[in-house]
């Protein structure tokens, strides 16, 4: 969701303020962030999701890097402590879209962002 | 101008790289940023679309002064009832096609969503053939 009135966070600053695991994607971690969206399907984030928002999903796979970068989100946050593979880790290093991890599920890790971006 | 592009059915590693190809191209033409952006969403269904539903498919991009007219065309099962297919939520993906996110069944309202003129042919057991066109000026 898009929160009006809200503040812009770097991808970088995000992943130090909840401690995100960083596995790709580095040369992005300056994309600041201007809202998110918490979806595990690729049609409706591609349907619903806009330009600079953070993806937070359980999907790990290589399309997922296809649908950030198409959509030109800021970040992708994989939950639930979720690894990528290498080719998956390599492809959102091509794309320059960072791919965190935390441990946390979809609930949680969405209510702390939304609070820090609600300002 | 003219593109073509060739997709092979089921192989969901290269989904989403026509799309992007096409991305870059609209970009480096400094076509307007909302253009290319709804263009990007409605391709990326099509081209998804021949990698879970059909065999293979071509992708033709033409592009104009006043327009960008993508032609989809697959060889594969078709669609016996394109309404029905259209609306949220119907989809006969696979299960396994379905864990990796996609079946969601909205593919089709995205693309109606994100092109200015959308046309879909089909005829089952043969293929399908969909176009989509979006102006650069309304
Ligand atoms: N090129 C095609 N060939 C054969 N059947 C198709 C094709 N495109 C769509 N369909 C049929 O229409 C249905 C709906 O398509 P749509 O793109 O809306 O959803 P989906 O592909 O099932 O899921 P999603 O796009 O949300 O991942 C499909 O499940 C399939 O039965
Ligand atoms: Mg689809």
């Amino acid at each position: 969701m898009k929160i009006s009135g809200g503040i812009t966070v770097k991808v970088s600053e995000l992943a130090d303020k909840l401690g995100l695991t960083i596995f790709g994607g580095a040369s992005g971690l300056q994309n600041e962030i201007k809202g998110g969206y918490t979806s595990d399907l690729l049609s409706d984030v591609m349907g619903h999701a806009c330009s600079n928002q953070v993806w937070i999903t359980v999907q790990t796979h290589k399309n997922v890097i296809a649908v950030a970068s198409l959509k030109e989100l800021a970040s992708i946050i994989l939950i639930k402590g979720l690894e990528p593979a290498q080719e998956v880790i390599e492809q959102s290093d091509i794309e320059k879209i960072p791919l965190l991890g935390t441990k946390e599920e979809a609930f949680e890790i969405t209510g702390k962002i939304y609070n820090i971006l609600k300002g | 101008m003219h593109f073509e592009y060739f997709i092979e059915g089921g192989n969901f590693a290269e989904a989403g790289s026509t799309s992007s190809q096409v991305k870059k191209t609209l970009k480096q033409l400094n076509v307007d940023g909302t253009v290319i952006k709804r263009t990007v969403v409605a391709l990326y269904e099509a081209e998804v679309n021949i990698v879970a539903h059909a065999y293979s498919g071509k992708i033709t991009v033409e592009l104009d002064e006043e327009k960008i007219d993508i032609k989809i065309v697959d060889e594969g099962p078709g669609i016996p009832d394109i309404k029905r297919a259209m609306e949220i939520g119907y989809s006969t993906a696979s299960p396994e096609v379905r864990e990796m996110g996609f079946g969601a069944g909205m593919g089709l309202s995205n693309m109606k969503n994100n092109s200015d003129k959308l046309n879909i042919t089909s005829t089952v057991g043969k293929g399908t053939e969909v176009e989509i066109i979006n102006y650069f000026h309304l």
